[in-house]
């Protein structure tokens, strides 16, 4: 009887105090301080800087490094070679771009699952290969034809995702056994011969060639961008002004909408100033930023983060965990089909070496370099399209200065290496500060 | 306290091959009550949660909700019913923000399209009116203590609106004051009219927030107790199973003779 009169009161005491005195401070403190960093944003430019600060030192480092790392390559080229930030190297940079970086962006929903897949790189190869064969060899009208590679990615994919899923198979596996399989298929589909010719300024060719000459293109694409990127921040922050809720302070879209105005205008001058606005980087932009929609404002986006973030937790919410693996895997096989169909309209041609040498590390590449995270969980498409930035800078800088490719794998090997390595060290840091 | 239980199981058995894991076990839980289901390892505490929850259905017995024998043969089945169970791994996504953790699963969505203010708006309601203390809702679970996890965890299961909310050991690897922020949580939960099941081996949180506690020991029903006129003693001797022995005996006699 004793002992429990001791340890009752204490308890109880505790209890009966806790809401009257603790609570109603922290419910009111909940309203005010709503968000740490909204308090600090309002401090206009100079809180803003403290916010910066603030995410860099907790290791919250979003596409800053890879944004660092493309001025750095950009500068020495430049200093090594005055033509390198001329107007048609960089419209060749922005051409070269679209094949790895149409790969990479699949390879993107793989890595936010946790995943890996070895094969996009012959799946590529293999949907080139089908094209041409159907339109060259059977006549095929070539937009059908294109539909069926693209299908045939897909189909790859679906197949993949229900052994890793429903088998139960390690992704790596299965995806290393695709990535020989797929390279014999392309072999047998291409057959003896193994290059075929494309119909001179046929459908490949012309999207990857064509440009769309007229400056008023890039210029009212430019526009286009920083209008419904400002219109869509401030009916945004409106929305949440109204529902009473934290809002992103107008210093902080401002702030933005100009530095996208800078970059847009700056990239529509420059293309301007060579051909024109390349239709395969108008698609490619289109890929990138359709899917970041699906990432962001969906629910089978949100259901993709949270199987990199969780498959118990995942599967607790009622979360269709192997439905989702298959369609992430069928997406970055059908994104390695379209990459294939640029990759081929860029030769021209369908080849038995279509697909092979670094197209695979170079696509994986692409997407940790622009910060996706290996760990799963974390990344935007928006790294498929600055990754390949960096990695077809590389090619095109040594190809300008005349070195060897030996010289440039070893580079493309460091900054892969260098951009690993800001991942896990900012997984550290964000895991020390209690972000991860 | 309203007269019909709102959760009612009515002699309920579970054997799993040879082990008889639960025997004709009793259980009534009201509308805004908690009840603390206590007893040893093993004492069928989980087998008895898993049953209502749906993941093993019963053998024999009936289960009563709001007065009408149902059948939960599925976790989907308690879940339509208005159970919500929060199990010792709390299951959630550690890469997500606390707005996206809690509504995982139930999106709102406008146009097709995820409704963040709304559910943002929601969430915050949530949390005040539980009085949670997070210092943002838009951070990612990950930079949450656990005590904060658990309490996102019991908030995140009253987004489908339960009636009957089962708690499996919420403060077992918490600290003192987590453990403090949990069970003012679960007070919480009364004050809203919910009944609340409490598995805990922790007997002070037990006589803390329980309004009953219920005891199991090895499958079979060993007491059910109010905590207002129960001592801990005698809890622990009914999970224990040492209510009747020499030493309770001679106690009882001591204890009559000193009158």
């Amino acid at each position: 009887m004793s002992n429990s009169d001791l340890t009752k009161p204490p308890v109880s005491d505790e209890v009966a105090e806790e809401p009257a005195v603790a609570a109603p401070p922290p419910a009111a403190d909940a309203i005010v301080a709503v968000d740490p960093r909204l308090l600090i944003r309002e401090q206009g430019l100079a809180g803003y800087l403290t916010e910066f600060k603030r995410r860099i030192h907790s290791g919250d480092l979003g596409s800053m490094p890879v944004i660092v790392a493309l001025i750095l390559i950009w500068g020495i080229f430049q200093g090594l070679n005055s033509t390198f930030l001329s107007a048609n190297n960089l419209s060749t940079i922005a051409f070269n771009v679209v094949g790895t970086g149409m790969i990479a962006v699949g390879i993107v929903f793989v890595l936010l699952l946790g995943e890996i897949d070895l094969s996009v790189s012959y799946v590529s190869g293999l949907a080139g290969a089908v094209f041409a064969v159907l339109s060259v060899y059977h006549g095929f009208p070539e937009p059908l034809a294109l539909v069926l590679g693209i299908l045939t990615g897909a189909a790859i994919g679906a197949l993949q995702g229900f052994f890793f899923a429903k088998v139960g198979v390690p992704a790596f596996v299965v995806t290393l056994a695709g990535f020989l399989a797929w390279n014999g298929a392309m072999l047998w589909v291409l057959g003896k011969n193994g290059t075929i010719n494309l119909k001179a300024n046929g459908l490949l060719y012309n999207l990857y060639n064509y440009t769309f000459t007229d400056v008023a293109y890039a210029y009212g694409l430019a526009v286009v961008a920083v209008l419904v990127y400002l219109g869509s921040s401030l009916w945004q922050a409106s929305r949440r002004r109204q529902a009473g809720v934290p809002f992103r302070p107008l210093t902080d879209i401002v702030v933005k909408t100009v530095l996208l105005a800078v970059v847009s205008f700056a990239a529509a001058a420059v293309l301007n100033q060579a051909d024109g606005l390349p239709l395969c980087l108008l698609l490619f932009l289109v890929v990138v930023i359709g899917l970041d929609l699906v990432l962001r404002r969906t629910t089978y986006g949100r259901q993709i983060f949270a199987v990199g973030g969780g498959i118990e937790a995942a599967r607790r919410a009622g979360i269709n965990v192997a439905w989702i693996r298959i369609s992430v895997f069928m997406l970055a096989g059908t994104m390695a089909a379209i990459g294939g169909m640029f990759l081929a309209g860029q030769v021209n041609s369908a080849q038995s070496t279509q697909g092979g040498g670094n197209t695979l590390m170079n696509a994986i590449a692409a997407a940790v370099i622009g910060g996706t995270s290996l760990f799963g969980g974390r990344g935007k498409t928006w790294s498929a399209l600055l990754g390949a930035l960096v990695i077809v800078s590389i090619q095109q800088g040594m190809y300008i200065l005349n070195l060897n490719t030996a010289i440039q794998y070893m580079i493309t090997g460091a900054v892969l290496l260098a951009a690993v390595v800001v991942d896990s060290v900012s997984r550290r840091t964000q895991k020390a500060s209690g972000r991860a | 306290m309203s007269a019909t239980p709102v959760l009612a199981l009515r002699g309920i058995s579970k054997r799993f091959g040879a082990v008889q894991a639960l025997t004709d076990v009793e259980l009534e839980i009201h509308s805004g009550e908690v009840v603390a289901l206590v007893g040893d390892n093993g004492a069928g505490k989980s087998t008895l949660v898993k049953t209502i929850a749906g993941v093993h259905p019963i053998d024999e017995g009936v289960i009563e909700w709001e007065g009408r024998p149902v059948t939960i043969n599925r976790p989907h089945d308690a879940q339509g019913l208005g159970i919500a169970t929060v199990y010792q791994d709390l299951a959630l996504c550690d890469n997500l923000d606390v707005v996206q953790n809690l509504f995982l699963g139930r999106e709102i969505r406008r146009v097709g399209v995820l409704n963040e203010v709304e559910m943002e708006k929601r969430s915050r309601e949530l949390l005040n009116t539980l009085s949670i203390r997070i210092p943002s809702v838009r951070i990612p679970i990950a930079s949450l203590s656990g005590g904060q996890r658990q309490t996102v965890a019991i908030a995140r299961s009253l987004i489908g609106d339960p009636k009957v909310v089962i708690l499996d050991e919420p403060t077992a690897a918490l600290g003192v004051e987590q453990t403090a922020q949990v069970l003012d949580l679960v007070e919480r939960l009364r004050e809203r009219g919910l009944a609340v099941i409490l598995i805990s081996h922790n007997m002070v949180d037990v006589m803390a927030v329980a309004d009953r506690v219920a005891v199991l020991r090895l499958g079979r029903n060993n007491g059910d107790f109010s905590t207002k006129t129960t001592t801990q003693e005698e809890i622990i001797s009914a999970i224990t199973g040492a209510t009747d022995n020499a030493v309770t005996r001679r106690k009882a006699r001591t204890a009559e003779a000193d009158k």
